[in-house]
């Protein structure tokens, strides 16, 4: 049973989706060319064509924060893609034998990777390979592999004692067939509200990275870099902060909302729970 | 007690040796070898071979780990192959900062989240307690260094009341030290705080379902009452886990911190020692951040078993 829609996916799905629709569109169309550099235009005041003015490089502000929504959203999927894809299967695997050294082993190599946070890991592969977008994505998709495994452990020890898989199990099903008929349906709600999480940690990620200068490089346009180009106008230009950080703050705002939206859309009993509060 | 403590320290130390093994072995893929990089394009291959024995790096990988691993121990992180001096004390001196920034957040956080969480449980079903979850939800979507951009603006720019910048120590000036690190430690504080606030609302409103809270109010005592003599304890335990969970947040989130304030501490030295390619640098503070954020996990868990004796058998 799925429950009625929620005030928290409602919003999160609106904000989301206007990040979405902003990338999509910069394929095709942006109010002037983010990385062009126009002397003449230098901090130009919002107005003439130019909604959100411009950077010291005469940069539009307004297709700057466009293009910076793909890239947000090209780091989030694909660190996501990292995380989910490396973390799931090792949870499901570690849930189906909680009692076995693999288990324990995959558990404790899970800790380790935990201590190396995105940000550390970006540094240390900025030093090695050069920093850049790549790089950071790898990063927060390491650094997030960890709370994948987790989430999916936790919730396939939960369906491996139902009924239904000890009928399949008695049935003679092997594992990999349980796995996949049975316990990757079962938990695939919860991962989709982790994902949602992780996105928004994911966006986080790469605007502090870029920040430091170890995220997407110039001329890319990135939210983070954004913010700290605008740093030192600060006291003369401050909307230049003002919009890379309401984008990056709403964009964090709305994969949250979407995953708590979700999680009582797809968990009813929780729905229940909650409504009782 | 005693032997789930061993084995949690047991843990500890293995991973810290497993994660050391880890950094090295990173650090060492990395191109272009220390002493050429030193002495530059024009040197003579037997100057190259000298400076190598004397950074010690013509030795074997396993040695090299061994010596600097076993110095990690007593304190001693090298000598730069950059700048010739010893790593350890720089580090040590970074440290300091660090902490008092991390601390000094925390506890912002914590006078922020404990009331704040214990107020929007208590009144949850009241607009007030929805506004508290609504912008605790909010604070969780600002970063940190965007947080610290907004407090220069409106403090620094606007009010001029607190530099935007710089760092004093606290041995020069006490209240200039205040100063220099209130806004950091807001920019720190307002963010976990925020996110702290949702785990302590949770954790309150999870306990006041209990029975052994309703059998207190029925003993009579008031509602802030009961909480306080028994709900308190019960409700810090899934608090504890969190705030180390973000205690090792706040240490990375302090890095960046250090970058929008200027200040002096470790982050700013990775990322010097990045910039400036000093790999036995990098190496050393990239391992006394891994190595405190374990500290933090074994911690948390030594603070599990304190707080609630069910957890010892549990494991």
């Amino acid at each position: 049973m799925r429950g009625r829609l929620n005030a928290s996916l409602v919003a999160g799905g609106v904000l989301v989706a206007i990040v979405v629709l902003a990338a999509l569109v910069s394929f095709v169309w942006t109010p002037h060319d983010p990385t062009l550099v126009d002397a003449a235009g230098k901090l130009r005041e919002p107005g003439d064509g130019y909604l959100l003015g411009a950077d010291k490089f005469g940069r539009d502000t307004f297709s700057q924060l466009m293009v910076g929504a793909r890239t947000t959203l090209y780091v989030g999927i694909v660190a996501v893609g990292i995380a989910a894809l490396i973390g799931t299967p090792l949870g499901v695997l570690a849930g189906m034998t909680p009692l076995g050294w693999l288990s324990e082993l995959i558990m404790r190599v899970n800790d380790l990777v935990f201590a190396f946070p995105a940000l550390l890991l970006a540094v240390m592969l900025g030093a090695v390979y050069g920093a850049g977008t790549l790089t950071a994505m790898i990063a927060i998709g390491v650094a997030t592999v960890p709370a994948f495994a987790r989430v999916a452990r936790a919730a396939t020890m939960q369906v491996m004692v139902t009924d239904y898989i000890l009928a399949a199990r008695a049935a003679g099903r092997r594992r990999t067939a349980v796995a996949f008929r049975h316990v990757l349906p079962n938990i695939s709600s919860v991962l989709i509200v982790q994902a949602s999480v992780s996105f928004a940690i994911a966006i986080l990620a790469e605007a502090a990275l870029s920040f430091l200068g170890f995220g997407t490089r110039p001329p890319i346009p990135s939210w983070g870099r954004m913010l700290q180009e605008s740093q030192e106008l600060l006291f003369s230009t401050p909307r230049l902060a003002l919009w890379p950080g309401l984008a990056i703050a709403l964009a964090v705002l709305g994969f949250n909302l979407l995953g708590d939206g979700l999680r009582d859309y797809l968990d009813p009993k929780l729905r229940r729970i909650r409504a009782e509060r | 007690m005693i032997l789930y403590l061993l084995k949690r320290l047991g843990v500890f130390v293995a991973s810290t040796a497993v994660a050391g093994v880890l950094v090295f072995a990173f650090m060492a893929v990395l191109p272009g070898d220390p002493a050429e990089v030193a002495l530059g394009v024009n040197a003579t291959p037997e100057a190259v071979a000298a400076l190598r024995a004397e950074f010690g790096t013509d030795r074997p990988a396993v040695t090299q780990f061994a010596d600097w691993f076993g110095g990690l121990v007593t304190g001693d992180f090298g000598t730069s192959y950059v700048t010739s001096a010893p790593i350890g004390p720089q580090i040590a001196e970074r440290l300091n900062v660090t902490v008092a920034l991390v601390l000094g957040g925390m506890v912002i956080a914590l006078l922020i989240a404990v009331p704040a969480g214990t107020f929007a449980a208590v009144h949850h079903r009241n607009p007030v307690g929805a506004a508290i979850s609504a912008a605790s939800q909010v604070g969780i979507a600002v970063p940190a260094f965007l947080a610290g951009i907004l407090l220069v603006f409106v403090f620094a720019v606007k009010a001029q009341a607190l530099p935007s910048g710089g760092y004093v120590p606290i041995a020069d000036d006490p209240a200039e030290w205040l100063r220099s690190l209130l806004l950091p430690w807001l920019s720190l504080g307002l963010v976990q705080g925020a996110v702290l606030t949702r785990y302590v609302r949770s954790a309150v409103l999870d306990v006041m379902r209990d029975d052994y809270l309703r059998t207190a109010r029925a003993k009579g005592r008031g509602r802030m009452g009961a909480l306080w003599r028994h709900g308190l304890r019960n409700a810090s335990v899934p608090v504890v886990t969190v705030l180390g969970l973000q205690l090792a947040t706040l240490l990375i989130g302090a890095v960046v911190v250090e970058r929008v304030f200027v200040i002096p501490g470790l982050g700013d030295l990775l990322l010097n020692g990045v910039a400036g390619r000093d790999l036995l640098l990098v190496q050393g503070v990239v391992m006394v951040l891994v190595a405190a954020v374990l500290l933090i996990n074994f911690l948390v868990d030594v603070a599990y078993a304190a707080l609630d004796p069910r957890l010892r058998g549990a494991r």
